[in-house]
């Protein structure tokens, strides 16, 4: 017998007391918790996604559309960037105004060489303004999961309002889990040591989140 | 479960051990309270925790009552999206396929992300026998790996480790696992995870091998989840060639959107945080990101006899949060290590005696290793019923009664004569001969008070005829709880 049918027969023996007509999973799971919390108008759910990415540490930003390709040329200049990896599909217009040499996000680049990359700039997928999260999905303007986790500074861009919603019920429902996912709250942490915080263990010590619109 | 623990004193000993190191309870003390205050100001966060708790009670109980549809079901899904699905009856079963996998690629090293299946199972022992290094990656799990160590908290698994020997260690042991320890390395938490950075980067740029455990696996789709602070999920997610995780099959939701109760309820209750810094969600493999080949080892390992105890089973809905062990008056002072297993606190002194059985001295005492007092509880996102199944064990070891061990059901005898009674007296009378733990285990509530006896049953009848036991006073745990911490457990309490 292989492993499988002898530990489905357990299974089965195991649950020998659960009626045949036990309730279907719709009955049988309540979902009377809240799908978002609180009341709050697009403007101040933009306003609490900012309040709680900073208060997990991430360095938010806020801009118009036409100020945004200064506002990502500053941000590299501050970190003295000399490099930046670019996802694929990254709007162009949002490097034009930088002169950092940039570093495509190609399949066969390895670990090391992703490692002495300075920055990277993407966009995100949705925004959680009760957690204070970004979600990443992979797609064309933010490139594969490596490219922001191994550079230890990350710039994301949030359209604001579109991007963000409320709650993670919210979230999960618009996300397609056949994507590989990474959601982001706060650059890289730990509490390891004697519970004091500290940031940037093995990800990114530096997230800064652009909100945009 | 691992031979880790082989030889372990039972819980009694340990924990008089325990509780006499004084840096030990301090650390112990430090972390709990910390972890405590910060977890109930989260959770009040969120108005509807009551019902969010009602539900991921529902769901796991649901999926647990149809387990085997749901594994086969993921099963498939896992395989549609690319993936190889393994399964192993028990630890052994499990370190084989592991090996064998890890062999195929032709590597000798492994990075992993923790992962307490493969704690449970003893798998760096096992890869190690067989000429493989697995190196931990979470920053505590180094530390314990590099002290030579034993994890003590689910969560923080090095709580018991303040900065000044974590430097020690990392100065001592660094080197002789790849990158050392920079000179002049001071114990301030900012550099020491500074060092950790560099010695651990230095082995995920080269891995080609990844393992991990997965906090969830969504039937419907195939996805796995791995929900984590440090970045070091996501290096061992992405970056090897081949991903191997090994996961509990009580892990299983059935759907993608129940997530959404887990993703709320697991960050606030553990790291007492809004949502952790990372969480990666994966789906078989993906063309041209992450790892090229991805396979699951579905465990069984005393699970699936963990299920045929009807009120022992609700502690397979367990998603590891850690809360219970935060509140535990009993592990605040006797530690993690004092219960000789992967799973201590409250959820393990339920979990590791139907897990392993309790043929052993410190599984028996086990069930023993508690006051009582019901906190676990109420802080529980899934609302286990601790104190209930604590009872229903201790009820099991003194007076015998059918269990299922390996998918045979078995008549467990009284146990008159036997090492576990004694072990179960030695518990009682160490947590009645303390007054510290008594004097919080004592405040019990009144739904529990009638399991404690003036008399012992069956054959403590003897010990405690000669013996006064400790009257239990009438002031219930919740109102104990309100009068001195203000707040009545946040939890929706029945
Ligand atoms: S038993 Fe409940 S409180 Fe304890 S670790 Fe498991 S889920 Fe968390």
């Amino acid at each position: 017998m292989s492993s499988r049918e002898r530990i489905l027969g357990r299974v089965r023996r195991a649950l020998a007391d659960v009626p045949q007509d036990d309730p279907s999973y719709a009955e049988a799971v309540a979902r009377d918790y809240l799908r978002e919390h609180g009341d709050r108008s697009v403007a101040e759910t933009v306003e609490l996604l900012a309040e709680n990415l900073a208060d997990y540490r991430a360095l938010v930003h806020r801009c118009g559309a036409g100020e945004l390709p200064s506002m990502v040329a500053r941000l590299l200049a501050d970190r003295k960037a000399a490099t930046v990896l670019v996802p694929p599909g990254l709007e162009e217009s949002w490097l034009a105004e930088t002169d950092v040499t940039r570093v495509p996000d190609r399949g066969e680049s390895t670990a090391h060489e992703l490692d002495r990359v300075d920055s990277v700039v993407t966009a995100c997928a949705i925004a959680v303004a009760e957690t204070g999260t970004i979600v990443l999905d992979g797609g064309p303007d933010q490139g594969r999961r490596r490219i922001t986790l191994v550079p230890d500074h990350h710039i994301c861009v949030v359209r604001v309002p579109d991007q963000v919603v409320s709650s993670v019920p919210q979230a999960l429902e618009r996300l397609d889990p056949r994507r590989p996912l990474t959601w982001i709250s706060g650059p890289s942490a730990t509490s390891d040591i004697e519970l004091d915080r500290v940031e940037g263990v093995h990800g990114p010590r530096t997230l800064e989140v652009i909100l945009v619109g | 479960m691992s031979g880790t623990f082989v030889g372990m004193p039972a819980f009694p000993e340990a924990a008089r051990e325990a509780v006499g190191n004084p840096t030990l309870r301090g650390n112990l003390r430090h972390a709990t309270h910390t972890i405590r205050a910060k977890r109930a100001k989260a959770v009040a966060e969120l108005s509807d925790w009551a019902a969010l708790r009602e539900a991921g009670k529902r769901i796991k109980d649901h999926t647990l009552r149809q387990l085997d549809r749901y594994l086969v079901q993921l099963e498939e899904s896992v395989t549609a999206a690319g993936g190889t699905v393994h399964w192993a009856a028990d630890a052994d079963e499990a370190n084989r396929i592991v090996t064998r996998l890890v062999k195929e690629t032709g590597e000798s090293e492994v990075v992993k992300v923790k992962s307490m299946a493969t704690q449970e199972i003893g798998l760096n022992e096992a890869l190690e026998a067989e000429g493989i290094r697995a190196y931990e990656t979470d920053l505590a799990e180094l530390i314990v790996q590099l002290g030579d160590d034993r994890p003590s908290h689910i969560l923080v698994p090095a709580i018991h480790r303040n900065r000044g020997e974590i430097r020690d260690i990392f100065r001592a042991e660094m080197s002789e696992w790849g990158r050392p320890a920079p000179e002049g390395l001071t114990d301030t938490p900012a550099e020491l995870a500074e060092a950790a950075r560099l010695h651990l980067r230095e082995k995920f740029l080269r891995a080609r091998v990844g393992i991990s455990g997965a906090n969830f696996m969504v039937a419907e789709t195939g996805t796995l989840v791995v929900v984590e602070s440090e970045g070091n999920g996501r290096m061992c997610l992405t970056l090897p060639e081949t991903l191997i995780s090994v996961v509990g099959i009580e892990k299983i939701v059935p759907t993608w959107r129940d997530l959404e109760v887990f993703l709320q309820t697991l960050p606030r209750s553990s790291t007492a945080e809004r949502m952790n810094p990372y969480t990666s969600t994966w789906t078989g493999t993906t063309d041209g990101d992450g790892p090229r080949t991805f396979h699951l080892v579905l465990l069984d390992n005393g699970r699936t006899d963990t299920l045929a105890d009807e009120v022992g089973r609700q502690a397979l809905r367990c998603i590891r949060c850690s809360a219970c062990l935060n509140v535990c008056p009993v592990y605040e002072r006797a530690g993690g290590h004092a219960y000789g297993s992967v799973y201590p606190g409250p959820i393990g002194a339920i979990l590791s005696p139907q897990l392993r059985g309790t043929q052993s001295e410190i599984d028996a005492s086990l069930p023993y290793a508690s006051s009582l007092c019901g906190a676990c509880y109420e802080v529980c996102p899934v609302a286990i019923d601790i104190p209930e199944v604590l009872v229903h064990l201790r009820e099991r070891i003194v007076e015998g009664g059918p269990v299922t061990r390996e998918g045979n059901k078995v008549v467990l005898k009284p146990a008159k004569g036997h090492a576990a009674e004694r072990a179960a007296m030695r518990a009682a009378r160490w947590a009645f001969g303390r007054p510290g733990v008594l004097r919080t285990g004592q405040r019990l509530a009144s739904r529990t008070r009638r399991f404690h006896p003036r008399t012992l049953p069956g054959p403590g009848k003897a010990w405690s005829g000669t013996r006064d036991l400790p009257a239990v006073p009438a002031e219930p745990f919740r109102d104990w709880w309100q009068r001195t911490r203000g707040t009545i457990g946040e939890g929706g309490a029945k």
